[in-house]
């Protein structure tokens, strides 16, 4: 590798990150796919509730649905609780 | 029994025309009869990469109304023996192919081809639900850049949910992934997704890496199947893609930066 290259490959290599964006959207659009038609609406749901108590938007609730064999679903909600609220 | 097989891809202008005429004309040249359907109703071109576009007479939607028969609309290629167009029709749009039309012009062409090739259109609407459904076998066509791979995800849904063989719960659809427009200089130089990064995000077999290569305008602009320029990396990608679709182990080629000798560097070329 010539001392060039060295200061080229400093710079941020745009295809690693095309890579990182694609399998974050990808996960998340398949994940999307392979739940019930009921999740939506059941995040929605979530959100009005805990928004009775703390004011949150709707990008700091997670909600999936994950089968992990034929017998056991989980259902995995994740929310991020505002700072100066906790 | 013929093999069905869509050549489908979510998104636009990533090489599936190319690609069926390529991909048909080399099982051809393998010798099994092999009809490719272009399913793009409204916006007819693969009769225009085949050079055909001249010998247009009836189409796959005056097939399916019955105003003509297959025999009367089959274009049989002029450069290769069993090879067959069966074109779109231009006047039409996409509502034009119903569920039981595509199935019984299908079944009917099943009896005497071995392979029926489907060329889908772009996006997830009916025509290129119509091509996918009864398939098979899919090759999904991407190119290395995240809107292509990202569609390709979406259409890979698609053949696992919406298609007969997922409807009926029959085994799924085999999936293949082509790589086109691959570029290993930008590759290597961290500018463009790589086969591995491609192949791992959506976890599908390897069919084929097509180069980026001039040979492929040069081909459509004179309405040869790029395969039939056997001389060009292009030409010689799509045959080794053919090979491994009827089941060779072919190794991968074209996937490295050609070294230029000394003299080149110098002289260019």
């Amino acid at each position: 590798m010539s001392l060039l290259d060295y200061f080229r490959s400093s710079k941020k290599n745009t295809a690693s990150t095309a890579k990182e964006r694609l399998q974050i959207i990808v996960a998340h659009e398949r994940r999307k796919r392979n739940s019930p038609d009921y999740l939506p609406q059941l995040e929605r749901d979530i959100l009005e509730v805990i928004r009775k108590y703390v004011d949150i938007s709707p990008e700091q609730i997670a909600v999936s649905l994950e089968k992990r064999d034929d017998e056991l679903s989980v259902l995995e909600l994740n929310v991020t609780f505002p700072d100066d609220k906790r | 029994m013929a093999k069905i097989i869509v050549v489908t891809s979510g998104k636009g202008g990533v090489g599936k025309t190319t690609s069926s005429a390529a991909i048909g004309t080399g099982l051809a040249l393998k010798g099994h009869k092999t009809v490719i359907i272009d399913f793009d109703i409204g916006l007819r071109n693969l009769d225009l990469i085949m050079g055909c576009e001249r010998r247009v007479v009836y189409d796959f939607v005056n097939v399916i109304n019955g105003e003509a028969n297959l025999k009367q609309t089959l274009i049989k290629d002029k450069r290769i023996d069993n090879l067959f167009i069966l074109p779109a029709s231009q006047t039409r749009d996409k509502d034009a192919l119903t569920k039981e039309g595509v199935e019984r012009v299908l079944n009917e062409l099943s009896k005497d081809f071995d392979f029926i090739l489907c060329d889908s259109p772009a996006g997830i609407e009916s025509g290129a639900m119509m091509a996918l459904y009864f398939a098979d076998e899919a090759v999904v066509v991407t190119n290395p850049e995240v809107s292509s791979v990202r569609d390709s995800d979406r259409i890979l849904g698609m053949l696992s949910s919406k298609s007969r063989r997922a409807e009926q719960g029959l085994d799924s659809i085999k999936e293949h992934l082509l790589l086109t427009r691959y570029n290993p200089e930008r590759v290597e130089k961290g500018e463009m997704l790589s086969v591995e990064d491609v192949k791992e995000i959506l976890s599908i077999d390897l069919i084929g890496v097509i180069p980026e290569s001039q040979a492929v305008l040069n081909a459509s602009n004179s309405g040869q199947p790029v395969i039939l320029d056997k001389d060009s990396d292009a030409g010689q990608a799509y045959l080794d893609t053919v090979d491994r679709l009827l089941g060779e182990n072919v190794p991968f080629r074209f996937l490295t930066v050609e070294k230029k000798g000394l003299l080149k560097r110098i002289f260019g070329g």
